[in-house]
């Protein structure tokens, strides 16, 4: 369970952009977050992945409320969420080659042993073919790096998954390629999901339900 | 109507056509260089490159294969006009002016090197500390680089240099710790940018500790910077170790270097010799404009945004 507690996040004291907001994702449960651009709901992504610290209100990660957040927060609880931003380009540190990148966090956690098998299952999983993975990111298009950086939230069985408007930039197939990919990693881990996007269609044939950031707002 | 007002912006353009011109005119790399052609540019690197070899040959060849005594001093031949056996003429002593030259630039480069490359790292640790502490840490640090700053800094040099005894360490320390405040004003601004790309987030999220991200991906980020920092920072450095060895505060007075071989020379200018005071002046201008030239170009080529901030 992970519950969002009357959150009030943004960045600056006097004007948040997230005005008390709550939000539960059930165990294995998938949420689509829809708003339009510019609500509040990447912040409350990065808030809940534990990235951000919020004005007001609490973060329960099962029943364990956060201790802290970004590098504050334990490794444990960090590790638990998986994150996939909007923009590629920026999320990928541009010096490492793609196996780097998946294997980033694995060698963080200091169990970079299992780098090389883990790097080559995942990338099958997200589709990326073996002579992309010693290229960097100015080497892939903007689809074939988004698969990478799903590989790299993966990569570490994290607990929830949070998709930024993971699709926002890619056509069509491609969303269709990594919306399998989470799923798949969802039914074999039972992982819970928060997507956060403004497409209506696919966020609603993606979750097991759609929360409208007016919704939350209102409540 | 049209015909009117074309003759208009034909003035207007020319205008800022000779404006452009005119900034390149005052010899500023930086203004220069969108301005000049490949060809002039491709010249100036290599013509760089080639001092810069030659020097560096030259102070890693001449003094250990020649076995000539710059210290030597021979009074019957002093003050002698540059001719075959000493091309650039002899001091006042007698002693070989180019043997003297290649030595004093020797010490000077390694001054300049030295202190150069201390400097960086000074300032490549203070503005990467200032940058991932953030919050008061860093106002503090800031603070302290301000206040470093507002001192003149041949100032501060002269009186750090002034505590110790005269020799080339005693440079190197004064100039290094002079020097880094920019490098550390550079780098803090740089690791500020960076920190907030959301690869940083996607790191924390991935469990990396403040120095796993510190040097995985901050550092790696701004050695080109620093590093183009600390190259500039070389003739900037060998200007200093030459001003102050002028000043008497440097290197003792026997010992060749840039400064005490031109401050040396001022006594013959005044009876018309000029040669101990042109060439070793030649000396520190033409090294150190060729090592500025190639920074230039390596600056150019990794960014061309920032050039007003990087000259140094």
């Amino acid at each position: 369970m992970l519950e969002l507690r009357s959150l009030t996040a943004g960045y600056d004291r006097r004007d948040p952009v997230v005005r008390e907001v709550s939000l539960t994702v059930g165990p294995g449960e998938s949420v689509g977050l829809l708003g339009p651009s510019g609500c509040g709901k990447s912040t409350l992504a990065r808030v809940a992945a534990l990235l951000h610290r919020p004005d007001r209100g609490e973060v329960v990660i099962d029943g364990e409320p956060a201790r802290g957040w970004r590098h504050r927060a334990p490794r444990a609880q960090r590790t638990a969420f998986g994150v996939v931003f909007q923009q590629p380009r920026l999320s990928a540190d541009p010096r490492l080659t793609l196996t780097q990148l998946i294997a980033e966090p694995l060698r963080a956690t200091g169990r970079g042993a299992e780098a090389p098998d883990r790097v080559r299952d995942l990338a099958r999983t997200v589709g990326l073919g073996e002579d992309l993975l010693t290229r960097r990111p100015h080497e892939v298009s903007d689809g074939q790096l988004q698969r990478a950086c799903l590989a790299r939230a993966l990569v570490l069985r994290p607990r929830w998954l949070i998709c930024d408007e993971m699709t926002a930039m890619l056509d069509a197939s491609t969303t269709a390629a990594l919306v399998t990919a989470v799923e798949d990693y969802r039914a074999d881990s039972g992982a819970g999901l928060l997507a956060v996007g403004h497409d209506k269609v696919l966020l609603e044939r993606w979750c097991d339900r759609t929360v409208h950031w007016d919704e939350l707002t209102r409540a | 109507m049209a015909d009117t007002r074309s003759p208009q912006a034909e003035v207007s353009k020319a205008d800022a056509a000779a404006q452009v011109t005119w900034r390149s005119a005052t010899g500023r790399a930086a203004a220069g260089t969108r301005r000049a052609s490949r060809s002039t540019r491709a010249w100036r690197v290599w013509s760089s490159a080639a001092i810069v070899a030659a020097v560096v040959l030259a102070v890693l060849i001449v003094p250990p294969l020649v076995d000539l005594d710059e210290q030597a001093v021979h009074l019957a031949d002093k003050l002698l006009p540059p001719s075959l056996e000493h091309p650039f003429g002899t001091d006042d002593v007698g002693r070989d002016l180019l043997l003297r030259c290649v030595y004093g630039l020797r010490v000077s480069l390694l001054v300049g090197v030295v202190a150069a490359v201390v400097a960086t790292v000074i300032g490549t640790a203070v503005g990467a500390l200032a940058a991932a502490s953030g919050g008061w840490v860093d106002r503090v640090v800031m603070r302290l680089v301000d206040v470093f700053s507002s001192v003149p800094h041949l100032l501060l040099g002269i009186f750090i240099v002034a505590m110790f005894r005269p020799g080339v360490w005693p440079v190197v320390i004064s100039v290094a710790l002079t020097h880094w405040l920019s490098t550390a004003r550079i780098v803090r601004a740089e690791v500020l940018s960076l920190r907030s790309r959301p690869y940083i987030d996607a790191a924390i999220s991935g469990g990396a500790s403040r120095w796993r991200v510190t040097v995985r991906h901050l550092l790696p980020g701004v050695l080109p910077q620093a590093g183009l920092a600390a190259v500039l920072m070389v003739p900037h450095a060998i200007w200093h170790e030459s001003a102050l060895s002028f000043l008497g505060l440097g290197l003792p007075t026997h010992q060749a270097s840039l400064g005490t071989l031109v401050q040396g020379a001022r006594s013959s200018l005044l009876a018309g010799d000029w040669w101990p005071t042109l060439f070793p002046g030649l000396f520190i201008i033409v090294p150190t404009l060729a090592i500025a030239g190639l920074a230039g170009a390596w600056r150019d080529r990794i960014n061309p945004r920032r050039r007003s901030e990087l000259m140094l």
